[in-house]
């Protein structure tokens, strides 16, 4: 049984038909790049993965259970995070209460009030996890927005890695950074697997897709074009599918 | 005591302009015939914590659907339903005196949620729904009155309205207590972090797995009933199910929030501010008052404020943006 499993995914957006079919499966604790032109419909897909688009027609399991009618909230307690390409935070919130939104633990207030959000347990829980990707934060209670791309960047991972995903997808997560982060993110990309997380990375950038990936999936209009292990291709091979020059 | 108001974004500017606005006020006034300024006097201090609590209730309301970034144009409207539903009941139908209780708060929560349900299934702009809401919130309550105050209201209802225990207005303690659990709801709740971050970024919200259309349910369905409670306090202050009750309260009602510094584009709220704001429209108002404004002019001052108001916040979060 594998960890994720996709089949006949079908998504249109009015008149515009997005995925055509998308048939995709990932093991537990490996790493899938996934790349395509812009427009071939990466980011509507996996936004199907994690429950922000709904699909017109087919399947999604995930860990043995099909999952394609759970909301996002559902999917993230099943253990799947996603980064996603505008990274979804919320600028006039804090660090920590994006790193934990959407699951803020809670505890009594006075001993009788419920449901009383614990801010010094959200705190200190964000800070070690910040600490632990061995990023600098100026504090953990500044607006989110007052940071850079890169520092942004890091809040989105933290929150995706805060609460033991299974499988994290990324989204151009290297799109906005500088070379020193990109090689911090690979690294953490690498460090996952060894914990036996499952990724599937999007990038534009080839050389990262093979630095990190057992696998490549190429995806063109809204069709999987082909599915190559890493050891068996390379970057030619792969952006001749891309830009539809094989054979 | 910074940290605190920080902590609560309640804004320091916003304590200043309640200052300010108290001083200018108090040696504007009149003075009576024992050499005290009348803004000063005891009793003028409670008419306005009395005029506040009322349009501050609702103000409670409007923070609550604008932190989300929504907007709610009905309150004024749902507070006059309130009202006539309440005392109708008790007053034209009989019931015993609770029903205006439960009816003042049923019509406000009911209003409420018929635009939350409408702004999240009919995709109809807020702005819209709740326009439409003012009308016909307004309307109802004159064909359910026949177009006149309902009067005589049972000495249970006038309570909440008149009396004074400890020598402190009722309302200002249902305004007191509406403040202390919202403050609680919105800046100590799953449901308030939730309420933020879905005006601050609605993708965010929505990909964390916050039930948006849920969470917008709830919080158009708390300002309709925050309205009732404002409409059933109107009510008890002035003995009358008044059909016109509340009428141009919106008004004042986003103007406190705005000016409390909760962001009228969603992100960003405080119950605390929204009563520091509340007493500045009532300082303004009632200094007016003494000073023998027109209410025509009233009107004009108000408005001015909010508009102000908005254009301040736009200049400051430009400022942000550049640094
Ligand atoms: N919410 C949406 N509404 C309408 N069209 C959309 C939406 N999201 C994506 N699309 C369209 O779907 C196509 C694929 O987009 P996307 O999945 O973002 O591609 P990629 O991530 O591979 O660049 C594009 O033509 C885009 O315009
Ligand atoms: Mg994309």
């Amino acid at each position: 049984m594998s960890l994720l499993e996709l089949s006949g995914i079908e998504r249109s957006f009015g008149p515009v038909q997005v995925l055509r079919g998308v048939d995709l499966v990932v093991e537990a604790g490996e790493v899938v790049g996934l790349v395509g032109d812009n427009g071939a419909g990466k980011s509507t897909l996996m936004k199907t993965i994690s429950g922000v688009y709904a699909t017109d027609s087919g399947q999604i399991t995930f860990d043995g259970d099909e999952i394609t009618d759970l909301d996002p909230g559902s999917r993230r307690e099943a253990g799947i995070e996603m980064i996603y390409q505008d990274l979804a935070l919320a600028p006039q919130q804090d660090v920590a209460n994006n790193i934990f939104l959407g699951r803020e633990p809670t505890k009594r207030f006075l001993g009788i009030l419920p449901a009383f959000v614990d801010k010094a347990r959200i705190d200190a829980e964000a800070q070690r996890m910040i600490d632990s990707l061995g990023v600098q934060i100026p504090s953990i209670q500044i607006p989110v927005g007052m940071l850079s791309g890169g520092q942004q960047q890091t809040i989105a991972i933290a929150r995706a890695l805060t609460f033991k995903p299974k499988l994290v997808i990324m989204d151009e997560p290297t799109a906005a950074l500088a070379v020193r982060e990109v090689e911090s993110v690979l690294r953490l990309i690498r460090q996952m697997r060894e914990e036996g997380i499952a990724t599937i990375l999007i990038s534009h950038r080839l050389n990262d897709v093979f630095k990190a990936c057992d696998r490549v999936v190429v995806l063109r209009r809204g069709n999987v074009i082909t599915d190559l292990k890493k050891d068996r291709t390379d970057m030619a091979e792969v952006v001749s599918y891309i830009v539809d020059a094989h054979e | 005591m910074l940290r605190f108001l920080e902590r609560t974004h309640v804004r320091v500017e916003s304590l200043a302009v309640l200052a300010a606005l108290a001083i200018v006020m108090a040696i504007l006034s009149p003075v009576t015939g024992s050499g005290v300024r009348v803004f000063l006097t005891a009793s003028n201090l409670f008419n306005i914590i009395l005029a506040s609590a009322t349009f501050g209730i609702l103000a409670i309301g409007a923070t609550f659907v604008i932190s989300a970034a929504g907007i709610d144009l009905s309150l004024g409207s749902v507070l006059g339903l309130a009202s006539v539903a309440g005392a109708s009941l008790v007053v034209t139908l009989e019931f015993p005196w609770y029903f205006a209780i439960i009816g003042s708060l049923a019509a406000g929560a009911a209003a409420g949620a018929v635009n939350g349900f409408v702004v999240t299934r009919g995709a109809v702009p807020a702005f819209i729904v709740t326009l439409g809401m003012l009308g016909i919130a307004r309307g109802l309550a004159l064909i359910i009155s026949d177009g006149r105050g309902i009067y005589g209201l049972p000495a249970e209802i006038l309570f909440l309205g008149q009396a004074r225990p400890w020598g402190v207005p009722t309302p200002v303690f249902i305004f007191a207590a509406v403040a202390l659990v919202s403050h609680y709801v919105l800046a100590h709740t799953p449901f308030g972090h939730h309420t933020l971050a879905l005006g601050d970024n609605e993708d965010s919200a929505r990909a964390t797995g916050i039930n948006v259309n849920r969470q917008r349910m709830a919080l158009y369905t708390i300002a309709g009933l925050m309205a009732g409670i404002a409409g059933l306090v109107f009510t008890a202050r002035v003995n009358t199910g008044d059909p016109t009750a509340g009428l141009n309260y919106e008004l004042l009602a986003i103007t406190a929030a705005i000016i409390g510094g909760t962001n009228l584009f969603g992100g960003r709220g405080s119950i605390l501010g929204t009563m520091i704001g509340a007493l500045i429209m009532g300082v303004l108002q009632n200094g007016l008052n003494l000073m023998a404004v027109q209410a025509y002019y009233q009107q004009m001052a108000i408005g001015t404020v909010l508009i102000a108001a908005v254009w301040l916040d736009q200049i400051r979060a430009r400022g942000r943006r550049a640094q």
